[in-house]
């Protein structure tokens, strides 16, 4: 309805190459970021978050992280048959990341404006004075006086390391920041501080996220559209709306079942029984097939078709639509 | 997850075997190895065997490597003097590891008083370059290859010392530790059973490279007259003995110390190896 | 129902280059057995140090720890292995609570092997009971702990945990670190463990939902102090304490309908180091005044509710 889409990922698939086997960490994801909102990629570890993040900002570990095929266009670009100079000029300037661990994030041994600074030299023609007063800019932006330019990160507790982070992310005005767990590693009270931040900011400086979480709270409170990921694969894709309401692939519910709810009293939690396949060896068909009850044959045979529920809402389920118990 | 199950030491030995280098070295260690344990049997010629009528000889056929200025065949000497040039890298290594790393655990395990005792020990061991401790053992006691291995034995306890007590400072504050305090092990145990398979790795991989410095550390002392005495063969003695000649005839200089190299290759490459091998943040 | 565990007034100070360092401060509650006592708190609210202080495994400063009515808190050498037995600890990290160079059957059979009394095939018997309770496949007996995930890594320390037949285990944050459809079934196991065997759980964690679904009573901990106790439900109908009511409004509800006040304290925790007297929740708080800088009192303001702020009843029109 008049937003454009940011950021298309069609049809990924990353492999991870080691000595012993061949790790299938993204098999054939298609995404879709647009303007102006944050889409929350929720899953497990070892689902594929990370890798797609990194394969968007083309930062795989090398040799091992090969991208076996697909595209990702960002601004009608494609990111993946780059030149390698061209997407230096977008890491940082107009796609930015923030990892999960302020710790190890931020260089030790420089101050915390220094960083900054060298972040907006790198992709701006100014001199060192207006770099050096953009960075403290930023850290008023973030909540931090910018007299603490000079400090170092060992003098920052958690949470003002992740705003250093989160500056330093947003200084040179991205239009897509990818944010990975940003607050997993802090406590509550100071990740409700940084998530607001995230969402204050992005309003300013009209930016996009992708926010990779595996906190459905998280998911709830910041983002516009959700995409579920297992195994590799989106099972599951909408508005928060539809999703949170009207969570229709089995995983996405066994997620809701598992987790303890402040406002409901359940008496005993519904974990998912079993464990996410091993990604050197995934089964054929539904990956997913082993560990949900409403499993047929069929699901263990084919690959499961992407069923659009209603306009927007995807499931990627051979009953889509059609179980009885739901 | 595996589908072998392979085990702590299966891993290591796998992940070691993929190293082409480390390999060739494990390789070339293992020749040396049999070399100084069999060389009764490959030597042609006892180490001192003279003969004045044929010195300074190149390549024949009774002597491969030709012969030095007693007439004493070089292969010979080379294959002898193997086993004191191993004594004394694999003596000293031993000694200080051992020491070391008892005195080590303990301050690092117990830490407070103790560890600034013992430390403080150590850095004072320190400042006594080793040369100096080898020609005041050898004065006391006389040179030989025995006082060469306690005096650089001695001289390099501390740094086994210090790199144990490092790992221990990190192991011992780990949950699992702690767990075994849960269930009242006592001290000793703790440290022999948890603790010190932990933080051993890196004083493995140390004690590898160190047996590469030890033998040239050996040598070096046999060169100057306070480690094997003559006319007993090792290689820093035939060094030492073929100075003099080198103009003239180089090869006396240039077995030992080809051996010597060699050697000291080995071990280092191997301990490079190890180190990757052991070190879990290297696996993808 | 006897009290199992009780302290009073327990201090637990540690000596820091720049003073004291009080990081448990004058706690005082009663645990009776077979109840789940949650303890919950953010990054140096002094949780895990309560929970060690009590298993002895840091040592007490001041104040007195009561065992099935006998006083510990300065036990002999036997009294210590007698405690031992009966008082154990899950960890939170399945990655470093497991020794990297012993397998799966190794571990669990320690603690049997230390206590002796059993000969090998006991051990191995009991070994392999104890794998079936905490659901770990007899096909893991000689696995080693980086080849599973964090999910069976943790039910080997549970495993580790339950081998003495101990009747109070510290459960220190055992769930933080595994992905949430694990969670459930490390949580729902704990449970069935403590039905089937009369088992006491001090359960530390900084997780609300999770707290409020596994404890019978609840205490929330700020800077070494209890600042609000009672039993769980009630917590969350009547939140008394600004900071519990600020530590409820921070924690994002997975509800779409319920867009969450995000009500975010500002500021940064101050420091446990020769703290000031008066509330330390004070720099923070939005109802604070004058009267905070008196020393605050656990006062019972609800029937077996406690809370120590000198405002509370005003604050919440009581």
């Amino acid at each position: 309805m008049g937003k454009q889409n940011l950021l298309e990922i069609k049809d990924l698939v990353v492999e991870y190459q080691t000595d012993d086997a061949i790790i299938h960490a993204v098999n054939g994801v298609d995404l879709v970021v647009k303007e102006g909102e944050t889409l929350g990629l929720v899953g497990e570890t070892g689902a594929g978050k990370t890798t797609i993040a990194r394969t968007i900002l083309r930062i795989l570990p090398k040799p091992q992280g090969i991208v076996r095929q697909g595209g990702i266009f960002f601004e009608g670009a494609e990111l993946l048959s780059l030149h390698e100079k061209a997407m230096r000029k977008l890491r940082g300037n107009k796609i930015a990341m923030v990892f999960q661990d302020p710790m190890t994030a931020l260089n030790p041994i420089e101050r915390v404006g220094d960083q900054i600074a060298e972040a907006i030299l790198l992709h701006n023609n100014m001199t060192k004075g207006e770099a050096i007063k953009r960075a403290q800019e930023m850290l008023e932006m973030v909540g931090i006086p910018g007299m603490r330019y000079v400090e170092y990160p060992h003098q920052f507790s958690g949470g003002m390391k992740q705003r250093v982070v989160i500056a330093m992310a947003l200084a040179c005005n991205p239009k897509l920041l990818l944010a990975d767990e940003p607050t997993t590693a802090l406590d509550v009270t100071i990740q409700a501080q940084v998530l607001r931040l995230i969402n204050d900011l992005k309003e300013k400086v009209k930016a996009s996220v992708l926010l990779i979480t595996h906190d459905l709270g998280v998911v709830a409170n910041t983002c516009q559209s959700v995409a579920v990921i297992y195994a590799g694969e989106i099972v599951e894709y909408g508005t928060a709306e539809q999703v949170f309401l009207n969570p229709s692939h089995p995983y996405t519910q066994g997620l809701f079942d598992s987790i303890p709810k402040l406002n409901s009293t359940e008496p005993r939690l519904k974990p998912i029984p079993g464990l996410m396949p091993d990604p050197t060896n995934l089964p054929v068909g539904c990956k997913f097939a082993e560990r949900c009850r409403y499993a047929i044959e069929e699901c263990k045979q084919q690959i499961p078709p992407n069923v659009e529920l209603e306009p927007g809402h995807q499931v990627k389920c051979l009953l889509a639509g059609s179980r009885g118990e739901k | 997850m595996k589908s072998q199950r392979r085990g702590q030491l299966g891993e290591i030995w796998h992940r070691l075997k993929k190293n082409k280098f480390a390999v060739a070295g494990l390789v070339v260690v293992i020749l040396v190895l049999l070399v100084t344990i069999f060389a009764p049997l490959l030597a042609p010629y006892s180490y001192d065997k003279q003969d004045l009528t044929k010195p300074f000889l190149k390549s024949t056929k009774e002597h491969l490597l030709g012969t030095d200025k007693f007439g004493r065949d070089t292969l010979s000497r080379l294959i002898w003097g193997s086993r004191n040039s191993m004594a004394m890298g694999l003596g000293c290594v031993a000694l200080s590891s051992v020491l070391g790393i008892t005195i080590g655990s303990i301050a690092g395990y117990f830490g407070g008083q103790v560890d600034n005792v013992i430390m403080r020990i150590m850095d004072t061991l320190t400042c006594i370059p080793m040369l100096l401790m080898c020609v005041v053992i050898a004065a006391i006691l006389g040179p030989s290859v025995r006082n060469a291995i306690i005096a650089i034995g001695i001289s390099t306890m501390p740094n086994s010392a210090r790199l144990i007590r490092a790992n221990i400072l990190k192991v011992r504050n780990l949950e699992y530790v702690e767990a075994a305090r849960a269930i009242d092990a006592k001290n000793y145990y703790i440290i022999l059973k948890h603790i010190i398979p932990n933080a051993i790795s890196p004083s493995i991989v140390a004690i590898t490279m160190n047996i590469g410095n030890s033998i040239l550390s050996g040598a070096t002392l046999s060169f100057i007259g306070l480690g094997a005495q003559p006319p007993l063969a090792e290689w820093g003695c035939m060094l030492a003995e073929g100075r003099n000649f080198m103009r003239d005839h180089m090869e006396l200089v240039l077995y030992p110390g080809l051996a010597i190299m060699i050697t000291v290759l080995a071990f280092n490459v191997l301990g490079d190896g190890l180190r990757d091998a052991l070190d879990p943040r290297l696996r993808n | 129902m006897s009290t199992l565990l009780e302290t009073k007034n327990l201090k637990v100070y540690f000596k820091t280059g720049r003073g004291m360092l009080h990081a448990v401060d004058d706690v005082s509650f009663k645990l009776e057995e077979g109840k789940i006592l949650g303890l919950v708190g953010e990054s140096g609210c002094g949780k895990s140090t309560l929970g060690r202080a009590v298993l002895h495994l840091l040592e007490p400063t001041a104040g007195q720890i009561f065992y099935d009515g006998k006083d510990i808190t300065y036990p002999t050498r036997s009294e210590l292995r007698k405690l031992r037995r009966e008082m154990q600890i899950i960890f939170q990290d399945p990655y470093s609570s497991l020794n990297p160079r012993m397998s799966v059957s190794a571990t669990i059979s320690e603690p049997l092997k230390l206590h002796g009394g059993l000969d090998k095939k006991e051990i191995e018997e009991r070994t392999k009971a104890l794998m079936e309770t905490v659901g770990l496949a007899e096909r893991f007996w000689g696995a080693y702990p980086h080849e599973l995930d964090g999910g069976r890594r943790q039910r080997i320390g549970i495993a580790r945990a339950l081998a003495l037949n101990p009747r109070f285990i510290v459960c220190d944050e055992p769930v933080s670190a595994l992905d949430v459809s694990i969670q459930a079934q490390i949580l729902n196991l704990l449970l069935d463990l403590r039905e089937q065997r009369n088992l006491t759980y001090m359960f530390i964690t900084h997780d609300l939902s999770v707290v409020k679904y596994i404890s019978d009573e609840i205490m929330v901990m700020y800077l070494g102090q209890v600042v609000e106790k009672t039993i769980s439900d009630e917590l969350f109908s009547n939140t008394l304490h600004p900071y519990s009511k600020a530590l409820l409004s921070a924690i994002p509800i997975p509800d779409i309908r319920f867009k969450s006040q995000l009500i975010p304290i500002e500021g940064e925790i101050t420091s446990p180091i020769e703290p000031e007297p008066g509330c330390r929740f004070m720099v923070r708080c939005p109802y604070a005044t004058e009267a905070c800088t008196q020393p605050q009192v656990l006062e019972e303001i609800r029937p077996n509710h406690f809370v120590s702020c000198c405002r509370c009843r005003e604050i919440n029109h009581l």
